[in-house]
C-alpha cells in the first residue's frame, strides 16, 4: 500500500521548547488513525506539520508522495485538494452562508458548473443529516453541532483522499458525539478516505475502530491497534487507557 | 490511479478507470467538457451501462452520471452493490430536489414584484434605506449617550467601581502614543502652508502678517481638525474593531456574565480618554504646525523666531485657544462615542465587522466636519480681531 503520510526526521520547537525529536510517522492509504498524547505534547503542531500551515525545523513532509517542500504552486494546490480538514471549532468562513461555505473547496476546483456545485453541496448535507433548508443559514445562526456537522461537510466536499480532523467530538454531547462518530465511520466505509484525527476520548477512538499512535517523549512512542496501544507498558498509556485488563 | 475513460461498444457504453471528483479535474479543461458532452449525448441513447471496470467511483462523479442520464435509470445497468449504492444516493438526492420546494415558488413570484418595484420605487429605496439606517445609528449614539449618563451618575455614587486602569491605559494608548506621528504631521503641514503663503505675501509686500495669517488659522482651525482626522483614523478605527472582536467572540458577553456593565468597563474609559486626550493632542498638533511655519518663514521671509513668537501673542488673541481646546473635546468625545456605538453593533462575522470599522472613520471625519462648521458659526464674533 502506498504510504499517503509519510513523515521522517521531524525536528519541532518553539523557540527553546524541543516539540519533535527526530519524530517519523507513516500513514497508509485506507488507514485510520487516532494521534493520542497528553497536553502539549505536540498533536496540534504535527497536525498543522501534515497540513503544511508549519514547517518542521528538520525533516521531510511528504503526503501522497510528493514532498511538502515542493516549490510548484500548482503541484502545491493539487495536494491541498486531496485533503480535508476539520477545524476544532469549524473555522467556517463567518462571512458566508453553509451554503456558500460548502461549495468554497468545489468552486476552487474552478471546472463545475453551478449546476453540479449546488446538487454537490445538497448531496454533503444530506451525507451529514442536515436539512436542504440549513444551506441558508448564517455560520452564526448555528448551533455548536451543526457547526461540526457543516465543517465536516466542508472537508468532505471536494472528496478527499486524506480527511485530518482536530478533536472531532470536542463540545458536542455524548449522544450527539456517538452519532457524529458512526457518521465519520459511515462516511469512512462507504468512500475509503484516510483519516487522522487528534483526541483525547476514548469513546471516538472505539467508535471510529482506529488505530491509534502514542505522541509522547517528543516522538511517536508506539503506533497499532487499540488493542495493542492499551497494554502497551508506559507512564502515559497507563494513565491514558487505566489499568490494562488482563 | 488511472484516468476515467468511456468507451462506446457494440453491447453498450463501458467504464473504467477512476471515477472521482479529482481523476475528473485532473487534465486539462478542454478534456472534462469533452467527456462530460460524450457522456451527455451517450446518456441520451438507449443502451446498457456496464461499470464493472470503475476502480472508484465517488459521489460526484455519480452525480455526473446521473445527471448524464437525465436523472433516470438507465435501461440496463451492471454495477458493483457500492457503485449502486453511491448512485441511489443521486439519485434519491435528484428526486428531493426535483421537488419544487415552496420557498422558491415564492421567491419566483417575490422576483417578479420586486422588478416593478425596483423600477417605480428604485429612487425612493436608495435615499430612503441609508437614511434611516442612519437615523437607527444616531438613535443609538443617542441612547448610548443617554446609558454613560446615567453610568456617570451610578459610578458617582459607587466610586469603587470607576475604571480608573482602563481609563490610564486608554489616555496612554490614544494620547502618548498618538504624540510623535501628530507632531510629524503638524510640522509637515506646517512647513508648506508657510511657505506657500510666504510666496504669495511677497509679491504684496506684506511679509509681516505671516505670523496672523499661520497663527489664527493653524490654531483655530488647522489644529483641532487634523488633530481629529488623525484620532479618527487611528484611534476610532481601532476601538470599533477592537468592541467588534470583542463581541465576535462573545467576550463582551462573558463580561455581562460576571456582572460587568460593558458601557462602564468598556465604553466610558475609551471616550473619557478620548475627550481628555484630543484637546491636548490638538495643543501639541498646533505647536508643532506652528514651529514648522516659523522654521519656513525664517528661511522664506527671514522673519526672526523672536519677531514671530512676539507678534504670535498679539496677532492670535487668547480666546482662539479656548475654542480650539472645546472643539478638541467635543470632537474626541463624538469621535469615541461614534465608534463605540459601531463596534457595540457588529454582527458576528467578518464583513460586518469590516464594513463598520470603515463606517466608523468616514462618519467620524464627517461628523468632525459638520461640528467645525458649526463651531464657525457659534463663534463667529470671538476671537477675531478686526
Amino acid at each position: 500500500m502506498e504510504n499517503v503520510i509519510e513523515m521522517r526526521g521531524i525536528w519541532s520547537q518553539y523557540q527553546d521548547v524541543v516539540i519533535h525529536r527526530d519524530l517519523a510517522f507513516q500513514v497508509a492509504a485506507g488507514e485510520v488513525v487516532a494521534l493520542v498524547g497528553g497536553s502539549g505534547s505536540g498533536k496540534t503542531t504535527l497536525l498543522r506539520e501534515i497540513l503544511g500551515l508549519l514547517k518542521p525545523v528538520r525533516g521531510m513532509v511528504k503526503l501522497f508522495g510528493v514532498d511538502l517542500s515542493d516549490p510548484d504552486p500548482m503541484r502545491q494546490r493539487n495536494i491541498r485538494q486531496r485533503l480535508g480538514m476539520l477545524f476544532q471549532q469549524g473555522a467556517l468562513f463567518s462571512a458566508l452562508s453553509v451554503f456558500d461555505n460548502i461549495a468554497f473547496p468545489l468552486r476552487e476546483l474552478k471546472r463545475l458548473d453551478e449546476d453540479w456545485v449546488r446538487d454537490l453541496v445538497h448531496m454533503k448535507l444530506q451525507m451529514v443529516e442536515l436539512e436542504p433548508h440549513h444551506a441558508q443559514l448564517m455560520p452564526a445562526e448555528l448551533s455548536g453541532g451543526m457547526i461540526k456537522r457543516v465543517a465536516l461537510a466542508r472537508a468532505l466536499a471536494a472528496e478527499p483522499e486524506l480527511l485530518l480532523l482536530d478533536e472531532p467530538t470536542a463540545g458536542l454531547d455524548p449522544v450527539r458525539s456517538r452519532n457524529f462518530v458512526r457518521l465519520i465511520k459511515d462516511l469512512q466505509k462507504s468512500i475509503g478516505f484516510t483519516v487522522v484525527l487528534v483526541t483525547h476520548d476514548l469513546e471516538t477512538i472505539e467508535g471510529l475502530g482506529s488505530d491509534v499512535a502514542v505522541l509522547a517523549e517528543q516522538r511517536i512512542l508506539v503506533k497499532g491497534s487499540l488493542e495493542a496501544v492499551a497494554h502497551f507498558d508506559h507512564p502515559f498509556t497507563r494513565q491514558f487507557f487505566g489499568a490494562p485488563s488482563v | 490511479m488511472s484516468a476515467p475513460a468511456f468507451f462506446a461498444e457494440a453491447e453498450g457504453f463501458r467504464l473504467s478507470g477512476t471515477w472521482t471528483l479529482a481523476a475528473l479535474t485532473a487534465g486539462k479543461p478542454r478534456a472534462f467538457a469533452r467527456l462530460r458532452k460524450t457522456l451527455r449525448e451517450a446518456g441520451q441513447r438507449r443502451a446498457g451501462w456496464h461499470l464493472a471496470g470503475v476502480e472508484k467511483l465517488d459521489s460526484a462523479a455519480a452525480l455526473l452520471l446521473w445527471q448524464s442520464w437525465g436523472r433516470r435509470w438507465p435501461e440496463e445497468l451492471e454495477a458493483t452493490p457500492a457503485q449502486r449504492e453511491a448512485l441511489q444516493r443521486a439519485a434519491a438526492l435528484a428526486e428531493e430536489m426535483s421537488a419544487p420546494s415552496p420557498v422558491t415558488q415564492a421567491d419566483a413570484t417575490a422576483g417578479e414584484d420586486s422588478l416593478l418595484k425596483q423600477i417605480v420605487l428604485a429612487p425612493v429605496l436608495h435615499l430612503g434605506r441609508p437614511t434611516l439606517i442612519l437615523l437607527h445609528n444616531l438613535r443609538g449614539v443617542v441612547e448610548l449617550f443617554g446609558r454613560l449618563v446615567l453610568d456617570s451618575f451610578f459610578l458617582f455614587r459607587h466610586p469603587q467601581y470607576l475604571p480608573l486602569k482602563e481609563f490610564s491605559a486608554n489616555l496612554c494608548k490614544v494620547g502618548a502614543q498618538a504624540l510623535p506621528v501628530l507632531a510629524l504631521m503638524g510640522f509637515l503641514i506646517g512647513v508648506t502652508i508657510s511657505y506657500l503663503s510666504a510666496l504669495q505675501l511677497k509679491l504684496y509686500g506684506a511679509d509681516l502678517f505671516i505670523v496672523n495669517i499661520l497663527g489664527l488659522s493653524i490654531i483655530r482651525e488647522l489644529g483641532p481638525v487634523l488633530a481629529a482626522v488623525l484620532v479618527a483614523g487611528r484611534s476610532g478605527s481601532a476601538m470599533t474593531a477592537q468592541i467588534g472582536v470583542m463581541r465576535v467572540t462573545e467576550e463582551i458577553d462573558a463580561l455581562a456574565t460576571f456582572g460587568v456593565s460593558r458601557t462602564i468597563r468598556v465604553v466610558l474609559p475609551k471616550v473619557a480618554a478620548l475627550t481628555l486626550a484630543t484637546p491636548l493632542l490638538v495643543l501639541w498638533v498646533s505647536a508643532a504646525a506652528i514651529v514648522g511655519g516659523a522654521l519656513a518663514a525664517r528661511l522664506q521671509l527671514d522673519i526672526s523666531f523672536l519677531y514671530f513668537f512676539s507678534m504670535l501673542p498679539r496677532s492670535v488673541p487668547i480666546a482662539n485657544l479656548w475654542i480650539a481646546l472645546a472643539k478638541g473635546m467635543v470632537f474626541g468625545f463624538l469621535i469615541a462615542l461614534l465608534a463605540c456605538q459601531l463596534g457595540l453593533h457588529v454582527r458576528p462575522n467578518t464583513e460586518s465587522l469590516s464594513r463598520r470599522t470603515t463606517a466608523s472613520v468616514v462618519t467620524a471625519i464627517t461628523l468632525v466636519i459638520l461640528a467645525d462648521a458649526l463651531f464657525a458659526i457659534l463663534t463667529r464674533d470671538i476671537g477675531i480681531s478686526g
